[in-house]
């Protein structure tokens, strides 16, 4: 089945957890202009590589995931902001053109 | 988040109780609404999230809180196991709604035909509605035209806060149904809440065009459509 809004992201969490692996949830928690995924949207993202989700129209998942494996790393929760604003953006390239925050935690 | 606390969080969801996750921004402090104890402004915005089926940051005092809505899934209720509903029934669950296909004719009510991510009930459609209790997260729509079947399921929709109901048929035969519904005491202003002939006029013909059309309906209804977006 194709990635949708019906895609239960916490519930393929818990199940790579139960697997043994090491998981780290990111989430819209705050969006401007045209980002095309309301806050709440989910990326999950194992140590080992796999994702399930999305944050974004593919734009940020790659710098997010990398973040993702910091905090797995360290356990330290963070808070990103991406935006034409930011010079990080361009780096990654939201092509979208709109702003966002998103959150990166550890699970389990 | 802590695996307990995600186990409480699926735990909700599964029994389709409305939660929130609640997240303190940037340090990551979490609690579950309503199952913890939280401060009433939180509580407050978590209530009022809840009821927007909108996910957001709010900021109480000095401190931002992230609030991720859990409402269990939108509904869709479907009178009649006919063939469009063959088509409607697995597009609706890729669009998260939980399908619940009504028709006391044994033979068509089948897994078989309406296939696995369903619920069916073979009750009469008047008592299956009244159990169903359609809520302002639930769009009902009859297939079947023929009176016996959906009229009476329509005598309970209507009633109901159900936010999208839809009729299929021609527009003369929704005009006998309107006075057959007239009849059995329903209100004009209720009446006037069937959309009817069915769907969003896109040309459909084939049973999954007629599918797209009556949830391309259901949805501008749930997300305000055309209008909203004119709003904006």
């Amino acid at each position: 089945m194709t990635k949708t809004d019906a895609e239960d992201i916490l519930g393929i969490a818990q199940d790579w957890l139960a697997e043994g692996e090491t998981v780290a949830l990111a989430t819209v928690v705050e969006t401007w202009g045209s980002s095309p995924r309301p806050a709440g949207s989910r990326l999950a993202v194992t140590q080992s590589g796999r994702l399930a989700g999305s944050v974004s129209g593919g734009c940020i998942e790659g710098a997010v995931a990398d973040v993702a494996k910091q905090t797995m790393a360290s356990g330290t929760p963070q808070l990103l902001d991406f935006g034409i604003s930011d010079e990080r953006a361009w780096e990654v390239g939201l092509a979208c053109g709109g702003k966002l925050k998103v959150f990166v935690e550890k699970v389990g | 988040m802590k695996r307990d606390l995600l186990q409480r969080l699926q735990a909700a969801r599964a029994a389709k109780r409305p939660a929130a996750l609640l997240t303190r921004l940037p340090d990551g402090a979490q609690s579950l609404f309503p199952e913890d104890d939280v401060p009433p402004a939180l509580a407050e915005a978590a209530q009022s999230a809840l009821h927007d089926d909108a996910s957001r940051t709010v900021t109480l005092g000095n401190e931002q809180w992230f609030v991720a809505v859990e409402n269990p899934p939108l509904r869709l209720v479907v009178v009649g196991a006919v063939h469009i509903a063959q088509a409607l029934v697995p597009m609706a669950a890729a669009l998260g709604y939980a399908v619940t296909v009504v028709d006391p004719r044994r033979a068509f009510a089948t897994e078989e035909r309406m296939g696995e991510r369903v619920t069916i009930s073979t009750d009469w459609p008047d008592d299956a509605l009244r159990a169903l209790a359609p809520d302002v997260r639930t769009a009902v729509v009859t297939l079947t035209h023929d009176p016996k079947l959906d009229d009476p399921a329509l005598e309970v929709a209507l009633r109901s806060p159900a936010f999208y109901i839809g009729s299929l048929g021609s527009r003369r035969t929704h005009a006998k149904r309107v006075a057959r519904l007239t009849e059995a005491g329903l209100t004009e202003a209720e009446i006037a809440r069937i959309q009817a002939p069915v769907g969003l006029d896109i040309g459909a013909v084939t049973a999954p065009e007629i599918a797209v059309s009556i949830l391309a309906q259901v949805v501008a209804s749930r997300r305000g459509g055309p209008k909203k977006k004119a709003e904006q």
